[in-house]
């Protein structure tokens, strides 16, 4: 019970991180993608202000055993690179540029009901769904 | 100054304090698109916290635009065929690369995991490239 609430919490201060660092408004990121036109560098402080503060949370946090509320850590163990990782962010990226929604802005935006995020949600779960059909084979 | 360095550095910095809740709290990585497509796969047990976090970003979302509607645009800024089809390579892409924006270019990189690091070089360079692509045939 502990464990949902805490992930709809975190999930909370997630998504009204994303509304006030401009990254739920999708002509904000093209722009940061602009990088031969306008650019905008917007998402490099939001980045950077993400990345510092969970670094140093990150070190802190291994310090100790085990979650407070769960058994384990359940952190990716995998070093290397491979085709999947490089294809799969490069495809990632041309979605990403297209409309100015990745997957957390979108979901956020639901919330909004944002008509774009919808109809972008929706395709982008059935992307997913594409995928793990796929990969089953 | 204040859209372009502080609210981003102030937004980027709750974004890192609620990732690093899910670590501490929950042991699990704050990745979006892994959190999704895992709900997607129905794992035994592994299901509601998923389904909670999402319900968060949506409420979260529901929160914003009653309190500070300036979040979200006004108008739309692509069209249904082309909202469909950034979806469908998003959703296909962040599964087969593992992760999006949150995942590896946050947790990823602030775990300093060498996968990471490239697979958000990867998508920026992508996205900067589609952008002049998309330019040169004239749309955006």
């Amino acid at each position: 019970m502990m464990s949902r609430a805490s992930a709809f919490a975190a999930g909370v201060v997630f998504a009204v991180g994303l509304g006030i660092s401009g990254m739920t408004q999708p002509a904000k990121v093209i722009g940061f993608l602009d990088f031969f036109g306008r650019w905008d560098p917007s998402l490099v402080f939001v980045m950077g202000g993400a990345v510092v503060f969970y670094f140093a949370a990150f070190r802190w946090v291994r310090g100790y055993g085990t979650p407070l509320l769960a058994d384990r850590f359940r952190l990716p163990d995998r070093t290397d690179i491979d085709a999947r990782l490089v294809a799969g962010a490069a495809i990632f990226g041309v979605g990403w540029a297209l409309a100015g929604y990745c997957p957390g802005p979108a979901i956020t935006s639901l919330g909004a009901l944002s008509g774009d995020a919808l109809i972008f949600a929706a395709a982008m779960l059935a992307g997913m769904l594409v995928f793990r059909t796929v990969n089953r084979r | 100054m204040i859209d372009t360095v502080l609210l981003p550095l102030a937004g980027g910095a709750l974004i890192g304090v609620a990732a690093a809740a899910m670590l501490f709290l929950n042991g699990r990585i704050a990745g979006i698109s892994g959190i999704v497509g895992g709900a997607l796969g129905l794992p035994r047990g592994d299901l509601s916290w998923r389904l909670t976090f999402i319900a968060g970003l949506v409420s979260g979302g529901l929160l914003l635009s009653l309190v500070r509607p300036s979040s979200f645009p006004t108008e739309s800024v692509a069209s249904t065929p082309m909202l469909i089809a950034a979806g469908l390579l998003v959703g296909l892409g962040t599964r087969l690369g593992s992760g999006c924006t949150s995942g590896h270019g946050v947790c990823g990189i602030g775990r300093l995991s060498q996968r990471s690091i490239l697979a958000t070089l990867t998508f920026i360079a992508s996205g900067a490239t589609t952008v002049v692509a998309v330019r040169a045939l004239g749309g955006f």
